[in-house]
């Protein structure tokens, strides 16, 4: 039975050769939006307009607010005195971020070694007060370690970063665990269930059902290629976001690795399922498109926030696949923790892949009868 | 002779409709087997009990000497299938899809390329080994589908309406290839909507609402029912029909 099923998972991969189309596609995928992303993500912010309010007034606190100044990046419009007129600033709109000095800095340093700048930006774009924020931080770092030259005690000032409106910064790190859950959504589900469909409109369906080949087998072949197909994905899309968008695996790879294919499976499933009642192959697309594209994109929680959202949708949203895995790839890949951090959500995917693909097998067995 | 078919009382029921009604008649080896009836008679439905897809509801068969009941896997090993859609894949190449399909049933490597060189010659389509489906025209499809449907050897093949939107002359080049193959011993079990193909069955049986009205050569039954062609033996007994598929 083995060469009877390599023989069918070779034509599989014979039919995902052939059609350059959709092959472009399932690999170009994933790279244009890695790609298009990381550019997006190196544009250089110029001459962003910041406030400063210095309620130390000292000689440090003027030289650091001089070397902010002179800075390409930031453009001081004015000198604040009290919060309410911080707070008016960031309101207008026009301002992107305020550094504000605590009284006695200077007395801080030079006694205690240490004192604290507060940074304060406007995240309602996340990546812009990301940028910000990190040149500010690295001009504080640069003038801190010149004041340690030759000092035995090192000083340190420390910037306090503040995010207003967006506290968890959704955007940059998000996009990568959320592209990931789309490409395999979109490669499994709807691969999966057109390429099953494909044979029953052709009508080579009935011939394979009368051949002595296996159901199971079947399903095996139709899977193979598109699980295959996904795991070079997940290493394409680790491997641009290491180079393009210097974000690397900070947890274990092994670890994402299980968690992806779990997912992939999870997606497979779904295809099935969805072939299952399909008769044309323009059904089974819609139907993947619309029972899961949309709510990958929706309820994923990586362009909307499920905290924010109506408890009827946070409910639903537990029913999607790619919630779980989602949080499981931040933790793992952004936050670097490990299975004791994802096991929870772990069990979840596992135990809706087994759902789904014993519902979606048993009845592909009764379709046959 | 051997009987490669033989069903007793054969009977198929979806709840209360009775699609097959004990149906009961034999095949002969080597036998061109015709199974005619309109649309809805329950031609389909008998077929695919034959070739273990469904299970009778009671009665008795067998095919190749297997029970339809209890060895649906050995009768599949046994049986070749075409149907009208041809079931070629068009983006495969004619020698891609040959070794696909005698693959699928267990044929050997080595077995598969002799086979292949073979029926490439036999359909003298050597040159087009390695030309995608999708470019072949029809008529060559439907040769190639109905040698891929054999390729495996098949002591029957049931070949469900073959010739649906084919020209005349591609039909009769066809029916050639349907003699070559029964006269290799394979029994060709086939339905059809064309009665000029009746008249090239050995034998035809023509169902009528579920139960088998009539059985016989072609030359008999025109006699039984004093008819010139079998179009007129046909449209005696189908105008007595009750059910259609609309």
């Amino acid at each position: 039975m083995h060469s009877q099923l390599l023989t069918f998972i070779k034509k599989e991969f014979l039919h995902v050769f052939r059609d350059r189309k959709t092959l472009l596609m399932l690999f170009g995928l994933p790279i244009a939006q890695i790609v298009l992303f990381g550019f997006a993500l190196s544009n250089e912010v110029k001459d962003s307009k910041i406030v400063v309010a210095d309620y130390s007034k000292d000689a440090t606190t003027q030289q650091i607010i001089a070397k902010i100044g002179s800075s390409k990046y930031f453009n001081i419009q004015q000198s604040l005195q009290s919060a309410q007129q911080l707070e008016a600033a960031f309101k207008k709109g026009d301002i992107k971020m305020a550094v504000i000095f605590p009284p006695n800095f200077g007395n801080n340093l030079q006694h205690t070694n240490k004192a604290t700048i507060q940074v304060i930006a406007d995240a309602s774009d996340p990546n812009l007060a990301t940028t910000v924020t990190n040149y500010v931080t690295n001009i504080i770092n640069d003038y801190n370690s010149s004041l340690n030259n030759g000092n035995v005690q090192p000083l340190q000032i420390t910037p306090e970063v503040q995010m207003l409106y967006n506290p968890e910064l959704r955007g940059a790190p998000n996009f990568v665990p959320g592209v990931m859950a789309l490409v395999f959504m979109l490669v499994c589900t709807m691969m999966t269930s057109v390429a099953i469909v494909k044979e029953k409109e052709l009508g080579t369906m009935e011939i394979l059902l009368v051949s002595p080949f296996r159901p199971i087998y079947i399903i095996i072949s139709k899977l193979a290629p598109n699980l295959i197909i996904s795991v070079v994905n997940l290493f394409i899309i680790l491997i641009l976001s290491s180079v393009f968008l210097d974000l690397q695996v900070k947890g274990s790879v092994l670890l994402l690795t299980f968690c992806s294919m779990l997912f992939i499976l999870t997606s497979l499933a779904v295809g099935l399922l969805l072939s299952i009642n399909a008769q044309t192959q323009e059904s089974a697309m819609t139907a993947s498109l619309m029972g899961m594209m949309l709510p990958t994109m929706l309820l994923t929680g990586f362009l909307f926030p499920i905290e924010n959202m109506p408890i009827p949708m946070q409910v639903l949203a537990n029913l999607v696949p790619s919630r779980w895995y989602f949080i499981i790839v931040k933790r793992v890949m952004l936050k670097g923790l490990g299975f004791e951090a994802v096991w929870k959500e772990t069990l979840i995917l596992a135990a809706m892949c087994v759902l789904l693909f014993t519902i979606s097998l048993r009845k592909f067995k009764i379709r046959l009868q | 002779m051997e009987k490669v078919i033989q069903t007793e009382k054969l009977t198929k029921r979806f709840g209360d409709f009775v699609a097959c009604n004990e149906l009961s008649f034999d095949v002969d080896k080597g036998e061109i087997f015709g199974f005619l009836g309109a649309n809805g008679a329950g031609k389909t439905t008998a077929m695919r009990m034959l070739c273990g897809l469904l299970k009778p509801t009671s009665g008795k068969a067998s095919v190749a000497g297997f029970d339809v009941f209890t060895q649906t896997e050995k009768i599949k090993m046994n049986i070749g299938y075409m149907s009208q859609k041809f079931s070629l894949y068009d983006d495969l190449t004619v020698s891609e899809n040959i070794r696909f399909y005698a693959g699928i049933y267990g044929m050997k490597t080595k077995n598969i390329r002799t086979k292949t060189q073979e029926l490439l010659n036999e359909l003298g389509l050597q040159n087009e080994a390695k030309t995608l489906v999708s470019a072949l025209p029809l008529g060559w499809k439907q040769k190639l589908a109905f040698s891929v449907s054999i390729v495996h050897a098949p002591d029957i093949v049931f070949l469900d309406e073959p010739t649906g939107g084919v020209d005349p002359v591609t039909r009769r080049q066809f029916w050639d290839l349907i003699y070559h193959a029964a006269d290799k011993g394979v029994t060709v079990f086939v339905t059809t909507h064309y009665m000029d193909e009746a008249e090239y069955c050995n034998r035809v049986s023509i169902m009528v609402d579920g139960v088998i009205a009539a059985l016989d050569s072609p030359v008999n039954l025109k006699k039984q029912f004093n008819a010139d062609n079998m179009e007129d033996v046909f449209y005696q007994l189908a105008r007595k029909a009750k059910r259609s598929d609309n």
